[in-house]
Protein backbone atom coordinates (compact mmCIF):
# COMPACT_ATOMS: atom_id res chain seq x y z
CA UNK A 1 0.00 0.00 0.00
CA UNK A 2 2.99 2.13 0.59
CA UNK A 3 3.68 2.25 -3.02
CA UNK A 4 -0.04 3.34 -3.71
CA UNK A 5 0.14 5.93 -0.96
CA UNK A 6 3.78 6.90 -2.49
CA UNK A 7 2.91 7.53 -6.42
CA UNK A 8 -0.26 9.56 -4.98
CA UNK A 9 1.94 12.16 -2.96
CA UNK A 10 4.20 12.46 -5.74
CA UNK A 11 1.16 12.85 -8.41
CA UNK A 12 -0.67 15.63 -5.93
CA UNK A 13 2.76 17.03 -5.50
CA UNK A 14 3.37 17.16 -9.53
CA UNK A 15 -0.07 18.18 -10.05
CA UNK A 16 -0.42 20.91 -7.38
CA UNK A 17 1.41 24.18 -9.36
CA UNK A 18 -0.32 23.78 -12.56
CA UNK A 19 -3.66 23.24 -11.04
CA UNK A 20 -3.00 26.62 -9.19
CA UNK A 21 -1.83 28.30 -12.05
CA UNK A 22 -4.87 27.45 -13.84
CA UNK A 23 -6.86 28.21 -11.70
CA UNK A 24 -5.56 31.76 -10.77
CA UNK A 25 -5.82 32.18 -14.68
CA UNK A 26 -9.80 31.21 -14.44
CA UNK A 27 -9.94 33.50 -11.48
CA UNK A 28 -8.23 36.45 -12.70
CA UNK A 29 -9.84 36.78 -16.61
CA UNK A 30 -13.62 35.06 -15.37
CA UNK A 31 -14.37 38.93 -15.58
CA UNK A 32 -12.42 40.22 -18.59
CA UNK A 33 -13.49 42.23 -20.90
CA UNK A 34 -10.41 42.54 -22.86
CA UNK A 35 -10.48 41.43 -26.26
CA UNK A 36 -7.13 40.27 -26.27
CA UNK A 37 -7.44 37.98 -22.77
CA UNK A 38 -10.62 36.40 -23.15
CA UNK A 39 -12.07 34.22 -19.82
CA UNK A 40 -10.37 30.85 -19.43
CA UNK A 41 -13.51 29.65 -19.20
CA UNK A 42 -14.33 30.93 -23.21
CA UNK A 43 -11.34 29.63 -24.22
CA UNK A 44 -12.28 26.11 -22.62
CA UNK A 45 -15.24 25.92 -23.96
CA UNK A 46 -14.14 26.80 -27.78
CA UNK A 47 -11.55 23.92 -27.62
CA UNK A 48 -14.19 21.45 -28.95
CA UNK A 49 -15.48 23.65 -31.66
CA UNK A 50 -12.20 24.73 -32.66
CA UNK A 51 -9.95 21.74 -32.57
CA UNK A 52 -12.01 18.24 -32.17
CA UNK A 53 -15.24 18.67 -34.48
CA UNK A 54 -13.48 21.08 -37.00
CA UNK A 55 -11.66 18.27 -38.02
CA UNK A 56 -8.23 19.90 -37.39
CA UNK A 57 -7.03 17.31 -35.40
CA UNK A 58 -5.90 15.77 -38.33
CA UNK A 59 -5.49 18.88 -40.80
CA UNK A 60 -3.41 20.75 -38.55
CA UNK A 61 -2.20 18.91 -35.58
CA UNK A 62 -1.52 15.28 -37.19
CA UNK A 63 1.03 17.39 -40.14
CA UNK A 64 2.64 19.18 -37.42
CA UNK A 65 3.76 16.08 -35.73
CA UNK A 66 4.50 14.08 -38.48
CA UNK A 67 6.77 16.89 -39.65
CA UNK A 68 8.18 17.18 -35.95
CA UNK A 69 9.07 12.97 -35.86
CA UNK A 70 10.36 13.22 -39.45
CA UNK A 71 12.67 15.86 -38.15
CA UNK A 72 13.68 14.46 -35.27
CA UNK A 73 14.26 10.79 -36.43
CA UNK A 74 16.36 12.50 -39.30
CA UNK A 75 18.42 14.35 -36.73
CA UNK A 76 18.84 11.06 -34.15
CA UNK A 77 20.01 9.14 -37.31
CA UNK A 78 22.55 12.03 -38.07
CA UNK A 79 23.42 13.18 -34.93
CA UNK A 80 24.39 9.85 -33.53
CA UNK A 81 26.00 8.42 -36.86
CA UNK A 82 28.51 11.55 -36.98
CA UNK A 83 28.60 12.22 -33.53
CA UNK A 84 30.28 8.52 -32.98
CA UNK A 85 32.70 9.28 -35.89
CA UNK A 86 33.84 12.51 -34.39
CA UNK A 87 33.99 11.42 -30.59
CA UNK A 88 36.11 8.21 -32.25
CA UNK A 89 38.78 9.84 -34.14
CA UNK A 90 40.83 12.74 -32.83
CA UNK A 91 41.80 14.02 -36.05
CA UNK A 92 38.47 13.92 -37.04
CA UNK A 93 37.54 16.00 -33.92
CA UNK A 94 40.49 19.01 -33.87
CA UNK A 95 39.40 18.85 -38.19
CA UNK A 96 35.50 19.39 -37.48
CA UNK A 97 35.28 21.28 -34.09
CA UNK A 98 35.79 24.71 -35.08
CA UNK A 99 32.84 24.29 -37.94
CA UNK A 100 30.80 22.60 -35.78
CA UNK A 101 30.79 25.29 -32.91
CA UNK A 102 30.08 27.97 -35.61
CA UNK A 103 27.43 25.84 -37.23
CA UNK A 104 25.82 25.60 -33.83
CA UNK A 105 26.09 29.23 -33.09
CA UNK A 106 23.32 30.08 -35.97
CA UNK A 107 20.30 30.08 -34.62
CA UNK A 108 18.11 27.70 -36.67
CA UNK A 109 15.17 30.25 -37.18
CA UNK A 110 17.27 32.30 -39.59
CA UNK A 111 18.12 29.00 -41.51
CA UNK A 112 13.90 28.94 -42.84
CA UNK A 113 14.28 31.91 -45.23
CA UNK A 114 17.71 29.97 -46.85
CA UNK A 115 15.77 26.27 -47.03
CA UNK A 116 13.04 28.27 -48.49
CA UNK A 117 15.17 29.30 -51.57
CA UNK A 118 16.73 25.57 -51.70
CA UNK A 119 13.77 23.44 -50.54
CA UNK A 120 10.69 25.55 -51.36
CA UNK A 121 7.55 25.90 -48.57
CA UNK A 122 6.75 21.99 -48.69
CA UNK A 123 7.23 19.75 -45.92
CA UNK A 124 10.95 19.22 -47.25
CA UNK A 125 11.66 22.68 -45.89
CA UNK A 126 10.21 22.17 -42.33
CA UNK A 127 11.54 19.13 -41.85
CA UNK A 128 14.89 20.58 -42.84
CA UNK A 129 14.47 23.41 -40.64
CA UNK A 130 13.59 20.98 -37.54
CA UNK A 131 16.89 18.87 -38.67
CA UNK A 132 19.18 21.77 -38.67
CA UNK A 133 18.67 22.72 -34.79
CA UNK A 134 17.93 19.35 -33.27
CA UNK A 135 20.62 17.80 -34.51
CA UNK A 136 23.13 20.02 -33.08
CA UNK A 137 22.62 19.43 -29.20
CA UNK A 138 22.30 15.29 -30.20
CA UNK A 139 25.61 15.78 -32.41
CA UNK A 140 27.62 17.58 -29.89
CA UNK A 141 26.21 15.39 -26.66
CA UNK A 142 27.43 12.13 -28.82
CA UNK A 143 30.67 13.49 -29.24
CA UNK A 144 31.40 13.95 -25.56
CA UNK A 145 29.88 10.67 -24.59
CA UNK A 146 31.56 8.46 -27.52
CA UNK A 147 34.81 10.65 -26.01
CA UNK A 148 34.13 9.68 -22.49
CA UNK A 149 33.97 5.64 -22.91
CA UNK A 150 35.96 4.48 -20.01
CA UNK A 151 39.51 3.64 -21.01
CA UNK A 152 39.51 -0.42 -18.82
CA UNK A 153 36.04 -0.69 -20.63
CA UNK A 154 37.77 -0.54 -23.94
CA UNK A 155 40.57 -2.38 -22.88
CA UNK A 156 38.49 -5.16 -21.64
CA UNK A 157 36.37 -5.38 -24.85
CA UNK A 158 39.59 -5.25 -26.98
CA UNK A 159 40.73 -8.29 -25.02
CA UNK A 160 37.33 -9.98 -25.16
CA UNK A 161 37.69 -9.71 -28.99
CA UNK A 162 35.01 -7.10 -29.04
CA UNK A 163 34.62 -5.44 -32.49
CA UNK A 164 32.84 -4.12 -35.18
CA UNK A 165 29.05 -3.65 -34.90
CA UNK A 166 29.05 -5.62 -31.62
CA UNK A 167 31.93 -3.08 -30.19
CA UNK A 168 29.72 -0.44 -31.64
CA UNK A 169 26.57 -1.13 -29.94
CA UNK A 170 27.44 -3.07 -27.21
CA UNK A 171 30.35 -0.47 -25.91
CA UNK A 172 30.39 2.89 -27.72
CA UNK A 173 26.37 3.42 -28.20
CA UNK A 174 25.45 1.78 -25.04
CA UNK A 175 28.14 3.74 -23.15
CA UNK A 176 27.61 7.00 -24.04
CA UNK A 177 23.51 6.90 -24.14
CA UNK A 178 23.24 8.66 -21.00
CA UNK A 179 24.94 11.69 -23.23
CA UNK A 180 23.32 11.00 -26.16
CA UNK A 181 19.80 10.87 -24.05
CA UNK A 182 20.83 14.21 -22.70
CA UNK A 183 21.11 15.67 -26.14
CA UNK A 184 17.76 13.99 -27.52
CA UNK A 185 15.83 15.84 -25.06
CA UNK A 186 17.38 19.00 -26.04
CA UNK A 187 16.92 18.33 -29.10
CA UNK A 188 13.15 17.48 -28.88
CA UNK A 189 11.86 20.90 -27.59
CA UNK A 190 14.57 22.87 -29.55
CA UNK A 191 12.52 20.88 -32.58
CA UNK A 192 9.01 21.91 -31.16
CA UNK A 193 9.93 25.05 -31.38
CA UNK A 194 11.35 24.99 -34.97
CA UNK A 195 8.31 22.71 -35.74
CA UNK A 196 5.76 26.20 -34.85
CA UNK A 197 8.44 28.44 -36.41
CA UNK A 198 8.75 26.71 -39.61
CA UNK A 199 4.62 26.60 -40.20
CA UNK A 200 4.80 30.14 -39.47
CA UNK A 201 6.62 31.53 -42.49
CA UNK A 202 4.96 29.56 -45.41
CA UNK A 203 2.27 26.89 -44.66
CA UNK A 204 -1.10 25.86 -45.27
CA UNK A 205 -1.80 23.49 -42.72
CA UNK A 206 -0.08 22.63 -38.90
CA UNK A 207 -0.31 24.21 -35.48
CA UNK A 208 1.95 27.05 -36.57
CA UNK A 209 -0.17 27.82 -39.29
CA UNK A 210 -3.50 27.87 -37.20
CA UNK A 211 -2.07 29.83 -34.65
CA UNK A 212 -0.57 32.58 -36.78
CA UNK A 213 -4.01 32.11 -39.05
CA UNK A 214 -6.59 33.26 -36.02
CA UNK A 215 -4.48 35.77 -34.20
CA UNK A 216 -4.37 37.24 -38.12
CA UNK A 217 -8.17 37.19 -38.43
CA UNK A 218 -8.72 38.18 -34.96
CA UNK A 219 -10.26 34.90 -33.58
CA UNK A 220 -8.14 35.46 -30.42
CA UNK A 221 -10.07 33.02 -28.11
CA UNK A 222 -9.32 30.58 -31.11
CA UNK A 223 -5.44 31.19 -31.17
CA UNK A 224 -5.40 30.70 -26.98
CA UNK A 225 -6.83 27.55 -27.56
CA UNK A 226 -3.76 26.88 -30.22
CA UNK A 227 -1.43 28.22 -27.43
CA UNK A 228 -3.07 25.69 -24.87
CA UNK A 229 -2.80 22.87 -27.07
CA UNK A 230 0.70 23.64 -28.19
CA UNK A 231 2.19 23.27 -24.70
CA UNK A 232 -0.18 20.18 -23.92
CA UNK A 233 1.94 18.49 -26.74
CA UNK A 234 5.35 19.53 -25.49
CA UNK A 235 4.49 18.12 -22.24
CA UNK A 236 2.51 15.32 -23.48
CA UNK A 237 6.23 14.89 -25.71
CA UNK A 238 8.45 15.34 -22.65
CA UNK A 239 6.49 13.14 -21.00
CA UNK A 240 7.38 10.64 -23.87
CA UNK A 241 10.56 11.17 -23.61
CA UNK A 242 11.10 10.79 -19.70
CA UNK A 243 9.47 6.83 -19.87
CA UNK A 244 12.16 6.13 -22.72
CA UNK A 245 14.69 7.86 -20.61
CA UNK A 246 13.71 5.66 -17.56
CA UNK A 247 13.74 2.62 -19.69
CA UNK A 248 16.91 2.98 -21.84
CA UNK A 249 19.14 4.45 -18.97
CA UNK A 250 18.10 2.56 -16.22
CA UNK A 251 21.15 1.09 -15.31
CA UNK A 252 22.85 4.55 -15.27
CA UNK A 253 20.97 5.48 -12.87
CA UNK A 254 21.02 2.62 -10.34
CA UNK A 255 24.61 2.85 -11.54
CA UNK A 256 24.72 6.48 -10.16
CA UNK A 257 22.78 5.60 -7.19
CA UNK A 258 25.29 2.83 -6.21
CA UNK A 259 28.16 5.12 -6.24
CA UNK A 260 26.85 7.98 -4.14
CA UNK A 261 25.66 5.60 -2.11
CA UNK A 262 29.49 4.14 -1.62
CA UNK A 263 29.58 0.63 -2.97
CA UNK A 264 27.61 -2.09 -1.10
CA UNK B 1 34.47 -26.97 -17.31
CA UNK B 2 36.15 -28.63 -20.00
CA UNK B 3 39.27 -26.94 -20.31
CA UNK B 4 42.04 -29.22 -20.14
CA UNK B 5 42.12 -32.40 -18.64
CA UNK B 6 45.70 -33.00 -17.75
CA UNK B 7 46.30 -32.11 -14.47
CA UNK B 8 48.97 -30.42 -12.35
CA UNK B 9 51.00 -33.31 -11.64
CA UNK B 10 52.04 -34.39 -15.06
CA UNK B 11 55.41 -33.28 -16.13
CA UNK B 12 55.41 -33.85 -19.51
CA UNK B 13 52.90 -31.05 -20.26
CA UNK B 14 54.97 -28.90 -17.52
CA UNK B 15 58.03 -28.38 -19.64
CA UNK B 16 56.07 -27.46 -22.86
CA UNK B 17 56.62 -23.51 -22.69
CA UNK B 18 52.71 -21.92 -23.50
CA UNK B 19 54.29 -17.89 -22.82
CA UNK B 20 57.72 -17.06 -23.58
CA UNK B 21 59.06 -13.08 -23.57
CA UNK B 22 62.07 -12.61 -24.98
CA UNK B 23 64.03 -9.44 -23.84
CA UNK B 24 61.02 -7.20 -24.15
CA UNK B 25 61.61 -3.18 -23.95
CA UNK B 26 59.21 -0.56 -23.58
CA UNK B 27 60.07 2.95 -23.69
CA UNK B 28 57.31 5.85 -23.54
CA UNK B 29 58.18 8.82 -25.86
CA UNK B 30 57.00 11.76 -24.07
CA UNK B 31 57.76 15.48 -25.15
CA UNK B 32 61.34 15.41 -26.03
CA UNK B 33 61.94 12.91 -23.15
CA UNK B 34 61.54 9.61 -22.64
CA UNK B 35 61.07 7.18 -19.77
CA UNK B 36 62.65 3.36 -20.08
CA UNK B 37 59.87 1.44 -18.35
CA UNK B 38 60.55 -1.66 -18.75
CA UNK B 39 64.47 -2.55 -19.52
CA UNK B 40 64.96 -6.51 -20.27
CA UNK B 41 62.45 -9.28 -19.59
CA UNK B 42 62.96 -12.07 -20.35
CA UNK B 43 60.90 -15.37 -18.56
CA UNK B 44 58.74 -17.97 -19.99
CA UNK B 45 55.66 -19.88 -18.13
CA UNK B 46 55.04 -23.27 -19.14
CA UNK B 47 51.36 -24.82 -19.44
CA UNK B 48 49.91 -25.31 -16.48
CA UNK B 49 51.77 -23.06 -14.62
CA UNK B 50 50.32 -20.41 -12.08
CA UNK B 51 53.18 -17.87 -12.23
CA UNK B 52 53.29 -14.49 -9.98
CA UNK B 53 54.66 -11.57 -10.94
CA UNK B 54 55.68 -9.44 -7.92
CA UNK B 55 57.72 -6.28 -8.19
CA UNK B 56 57.61 -2.60 -6.28
CA UNK B 57 54.74 0.21 -7.15
CA UNK B 58 56.49 1.50 -10.26
CA UNK B 59 57.86 -1.55 -11.58
CA UNK B 60 56.22 -1.49 -14.93
CA UNK B 61 54.40 -4.75 -13.64
CA UNK B 62 51.42 -3.15 -15.52
CA UNK B 63 53.37 -2.07 -19.16
CA UNK B 64 54.70 -6.11 -18.66
CA UNK B 65 51.00 -7.00 -18.53
CA UNK B 66 49.56 -4.59 -21.07
CA UNK B 67 52.32 -6.12 -23.51
CA UNK B 68 51.67 -9.76 -23.24
CA UNK B 69 47.87 -9.05 -23.18
CA UNK B 70 48.71 -7.24 -26.10
CA UNK B 71 47.15 -3.77 -25.38
CA UNK B 72 50.27 -2.47 -25.91
CA UNK B 73 53.57 -3.12 -28.11
CA UNK B 74 56.64 -3.58 -27.03
CA UNK B 75 59.33 -0.82 -28.21
CA UNK B 76 62.19 -4.22 -28.25
CA UNK B 77 62.15 -8.06 -28.00
CA UNK B 78 58.85 -10.34 -28.48
CA UNK B 79 56.37 -12.26 -26.55
CA UNK B 80 55.39 -15.05 -28.20
CA UNK B 81 52.63 -17.47 -27.00
CA UNK B 82 51.55 -21.19 -27.79
CA UNK B 83 54.69 -20.33 -31.05
CA UNK B 84 52.89 -17.28 -32.16
CA UNK B 85 53.94 -13.53 -31.40
CA UNK B 86 51.64 -11.11 -30.32
CA UNK B 87 50.44 -8.07 -31.47
CA UNK B 88 47.22 -7.28 -30.80
CA UNK B 89 45.09 -9.21 -28.22
CA UNK B 90 45.27 -13.13 -29.09
CA UNK B 91 41.85 -15.00 -28.94
CA UNK B 92 43.09 -17.39 -26.52
CA UNK B 93 43.43 -14.86 -23.38
CA UNK B 94 41.51 -13.89 -20.74
CA UNK B 95 42.63 -10.52 -18.56
CA UNK B 96 40.94 -9.34 -14.94
CA UNK B 97 41.74 -6.40 -14.38
CA UNK B 98 42.39 -4.36 -11.31
CA UNK B 99 39.05 -1.91 -11.49
CA UNK B 100 36.62 -4.69 -11.10
CA UNK B 101 34.05 -1.53 -11.02
CA UNK B 102 34.91 -0.20 -14.46
CA UNK B 103 35.93 -3.59 -16.56
CA UNK B 104 32.49 -4.70 -16.56
CA UNK B 105 29.89 -3.44 -18.46
CA UNK B 106 27.31 -1.59 -16.15
CA UNK B 107 24.33 -1.80 -18.93
CA UNK B 108 24.10 -5.66 -18.77
CA UNK B 109 23.37 -7.94 -16.28
CA UNK B 110 25.85 -9.96 -15.14
CA UNK B 111 24.48 -13.36 -17.01
CA UNK B 112 25.19 -11.19 -20.28
CA UNK B 113 28.61 -9.64 -18.91
CA UNK B 114 29.75 -13.62 -18.95
CA UNK B 115 27.96 -14.48 -22.17
CA UNK B 116 29.24 -11.40 -24.67
CA UNK B 117 33.00 -12.47 -25.48
CA UNK B 118 31.33 -15.97 -26.15
CA UNK B 119 28.97 -14.27 -28.25
CA UNK B 120 31.85 -12.56 -29.72
CA UNK B 121 33.47 -15.94 -30.18
CA UNK B 122 30.20 -17.20 -32.42
CA UNK B 123 29.12 -20.61 -29.65
CA UNK B 124 25.97 -21.81 -30.35
CA UNK B 125 23.25 -20.73 -27.24
CA UNK B 126 23.30 -23.97 -25.55
CA UNK B 127 27.23 -24.08 -24.89
CA UNK B 128 27.01 -20.58 -24.05
CA UNK B 129 24.15 -20.28 -22.00
CA UNK B 130 26.28 -23.85 -20.16
CA UNK B 131 29.79 -21.82 -20.12
CA UNK B 132 28.01 -18.74 -18.25
CA UNK B 133 26.44 -21.51 -16.09
CA UNK B 134 29.59 -23.30 -14.68
CA UNK B 135 31.52 -20.28 -14.45
CA UNK B 136 29.27 -18.82 -12.20
CA UNK B 137 28.61 -21.37 -10.34
CA UNK B 138 32.34 -22.22 -9.98
CA UNK B 139 33.23 -18.45 -8.46
CA UNK B 140 30.17 -18.95 -6.44
CA UNK B 141 27.85 -16.78 -7.96
CA UNK B 142 25.20 -19.04 -9.00
CA UNK B 143 21.93 -16.69 -7.83
CA UNK B 144 23.01 -13.58 -8.98
CA UNK B 145 22.66 -14.05 -13.23
CA UNK B 146 19.80 -11.02 -13.33
CA UNK B 147 21.71 -9.16 -10.78
CA UNK B 148 23.52 -5.51 -12.63
CA UNK B 149 27.63 -5.47 -11.49
CA UNK B 150 26.51 -2.39 -9.89
CA UNK B 151 24.30 -4.04 -7.32
CA UNK B 152 27.36 -6.50 -6.11
CA UNK B 153 30.35 -5.72 -3.33
CA UNK B 154 33.97 -5.11 -4.90
CA UNK B 155 34.69 -8.94 -4.21
CA UNK B 156 31.26 -10.14 -6.11
CA UNK B 157 31.64 -8.05 -8.72
CA UNK B 158 35.68 -9.34 -9.24
CA UNK B 159 34.03 -13.17 -9.27
CA UNK B 160 31.85 -11.83 -11.93
CA UNK B 161 35.19 -10.73 -13.57
CA UNK B 162 36.78 -13.97 -12.88
CA UNK B 163 33.96 -15.59 -14.14
CA UNK B 164 33.66 -14.06 -17.26
CA UNK B 165 37.06 -14.71 -18.04
CA UNK B 166 37.21 -18.70 -17.43
CA UNK B 167 33.84 -18.91 -19.50
CA UNK B 168 35.89 -17.74 -22.69
CA UNK B 169 38.02 -20.87 -21.67
CA UNK B 170 41.47 -18.82 -22.62
CA UNK B 171 44.62 -20.84 -22.64
CA UNK B 172 46.05 -17.93 -20.10
CA UNK B 173 44.85 -16.23 -17.58
CA UNK B 174 46.29 -12.75 -17.06
CA UNK B 175 45.36 -11.05 -13.74
CA UNK B 176 46.58 -7.78 -13.02
CA UNK B 177 46.26 -6.61 -9.22
CA UNK B 178 42.93 -8.40 -9.23
CA UNK B 179 42.44 -7.79 -5.26
CA UNK B 180 43.99 -4.82 -4.76
CA UNK B 181 41.22 -2.87 -4.47
CA UNK B 182 38.89 -5.13 -1.95
CA UNK B 183 39.14 -5.31 1.64
CA UNK B 184 41.25 -8.24 3.46
CA UNK B 185 38.75 -10.61 4.30
CA UNK B 186 37.27 -10.66 1.18
CA UNK B 187 41.16 -10.82 -0.61
CA UNK B 188 41.88 -13.96 1.04
CA UNK B 189 38.48 -15.90 -0.57
CA UNK B 190 39.52 -14.70 -3.63
CA UNK B 191 43.23 -15.95 -3.31
CA UNK B 192 41.62 -19.09 -2.78
CA UNK B 193 39.19 -19.22 -5.21
CA UNK B 194 42.37 -18.54 -7.51
CA UNK B 195 44.37 -21.63 -6.27
CA UNK B 196 41.18 -23.67 -6.64
CA UNK B 197 39.87 -22.89 -10.06
CA UNK B 198 43.50 -23.80 -11.13
CA UNK B 199 43.49 -26.63 -9.61
CA UNK B 200 40.33 -27.64 -11.11
CA UNK B 201 41.00 -25.78 -14.71
CA UNK B 202 44.30 -26.45 -15.40
CA UNK B 203 44.78 -23.06 -16.87
CA UNK B 204 47.79 -21.44 -16.86
CA UNK B 205 47.87 -18.26 -15.03
CA UNK B 206 49.78 -15.56 -14.77
CA UNK B 207 49.04 -13.11 -11.78
CA UNK B 208 50.59 -9.86 -10.98
CA UNK B 209 50.03 -8.53 -7.61
CA UNK B 210 52.49 -5.94 -5.06
CA UNK B 211 51.86 -7.85 -2.32
CA UNK B 212 54.67 -10.26 -1.71
CA UNK B 213 52.65 -12.55 0.99
CA UNK B 214 49.87 -12.83 -2.01
CA UNK B 215 52.35 -13.65 -4.48
CA UNK B 216 53.94 -16.80 -2.16
CA UNK B 217 51.06 -18.12 -0.94
CA UNK B 218 49.08 -18.50 -4.99
CA UNK B 219 52.48 -19.07 -7.01
CA UNK B 220 54.25 -22.24 -7.96
CA UNK B 221 56.43 -19.43 -9.06
CA UNK B 222 57.22 -16.20 -8.22
CA UNK B 223 58.72 -13.84 -10.57
CA UNK B 224 60.53 -10.89 -8.73
CA UNK B 225 60.28 -7.29 -10.83
CA UNK B 226 62.79 -4.76 -10.32
CA UNK B 227 61.83 -1.07 -10.06
CA UNK B 228 61.71 0.78 -13.52
CA UNK B 229 63.36 0.39 -15.74
CA UNK B 230 62.56 -3.25 -15.06
CA UNK B 231 64.24 -6.24 -15.34
CA UNK B 232 63.82 -9.86 -13.35
CA UNK B 233 65.54 -10.07 -10.25
CA UNK B 234 65.12 -13.46 -9.46
CA UNK B 235 62.70 -16.32 -10.09
CA UNK B 236 62.24 -18.32 -7.14
CA UNK B 237 60.29 -21.50 -6.85
CA UNK B 238 57.56 -21.76 -4.46
CA UNK B 239 58.01 -25.29 -2.58
CA UNK B 240 55.01 -25.45 0.04
CA UNK B 241 52.53 -27.84 -0.42
CA UNK B 242 49.84 -28.18 -3.41
CA UNK B 243 47.02 -27.72 -0.65
CA UNK B 244 47.58 -24.45 0.56
CA UNK B 245 45.59 -22.66 3.95
CA UNK B 246 45.21 -19.12 4.56
CA UNK B 247 46.08 -20.19 8.10
CA UNK B 248 48.50 -23.09 8.15
CA UNK B 249 50.49 -22.19 4.78
CA UNK B 250 50.64 -18.87 5.98
CA UNK B 251 51.83 -19.30 9.65
CA UNK B 252 54.70 -22.15 8.29
CA UNK B 253 58.43 -21.59 8.67
CA UNK B 254 58.85 -22.23 4.32
CA UNK B 255 56.39 -19.39 3.79
CA UNK B 256 58.13 -17.24 6.29
CA UNK B 257 61.61 -18.08 4.52
CA UNK B 258 60.66 -17.98 0.94
CA UNK B 259 58.79 -14.68 1.72
CA UNK B 260 61.87 -13.11 3.49
CA UNK B 261 63.67 -13.83 0.12
CA UNK B 262 61.60 -11.85 -2.16
CA UNK B 263 61.08 -9.28 0.57
CA UNK B 264 64.98 -8.87 0.41
CA UNK B 265 65.01 -8.86 -2.94
CA UNK B 266 62.43 -5.99 -3.41
CA UNK B 267 64.21 -4.38 -0.88
CA UNK B 268 67.28 -4.49 -2.93
CA UNK B 269 65.86 -3.39 -5.91
CA UNK B 270 64.56 -0.10 -3.54
CA UNK B 271 67.85 0.38 -2.34
CA UNK B 272 69.55 0.36 -5.96
CA UNK B 273 67.13 2.75 -7.60
CA UNK B 274 67.68 5.26 -4.28
CA UNK B 275 71.42 4.88 -5.34
CA UNK B 276 70.86 5.39 -9.08
CA UNK B 277 68.23 8.02 -8.56
CA UNK B 278 70.90 11.13 -7.79
CA UNK B 279 72.96 10.92 -10.77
Amino acid sequence: MSILRRVTRASLAALTLPAALLALWWILTADSESYYLPPLSDILAAVDDVWLRSGRLSADVLPSLLRLLGGFLLAVALGVTLGIAIGSSRRLRAFCEPVLEFLRAIPPPVLVPVLMLFAGIGDTMKVLVIVSGCVWPILLNTVEGVRAVDEVLVETARCYGLRGPSRLWHLVVRSASPQIVTGLRQGLSIGIILMVISEMFAASNGLGFSIIQFQRTFAVTEMWTGILLLGLLGFLLAMLMRLFERRALNWYFGLRQAQRGGSR
Amino acid sequence: MTVMSETQTQSATRTEVLLDVRGMRKVYEGHGRSVEAVRDLTFAVARGDLVCVVGPSGAGKTTLLKCIAGLLAPTGGEVVLEGTAVDGPPPGMAVVFQEYGRSLFPWMTVRRNVELPLKQKKLPKARRSELVHQALEAVGLADVHTAYPWQLSGGMQQRVAIARAIAYEPHILLMDEPFAAVDAQTRADLEDLVRSLWHRLGVTTLFVTHDIDEAVYLGQRVLVLSSAPTVVLDDIAIDLPEERDQLTTRSSTRFAELRGQVFAQIQRAKQQRGAVEPA
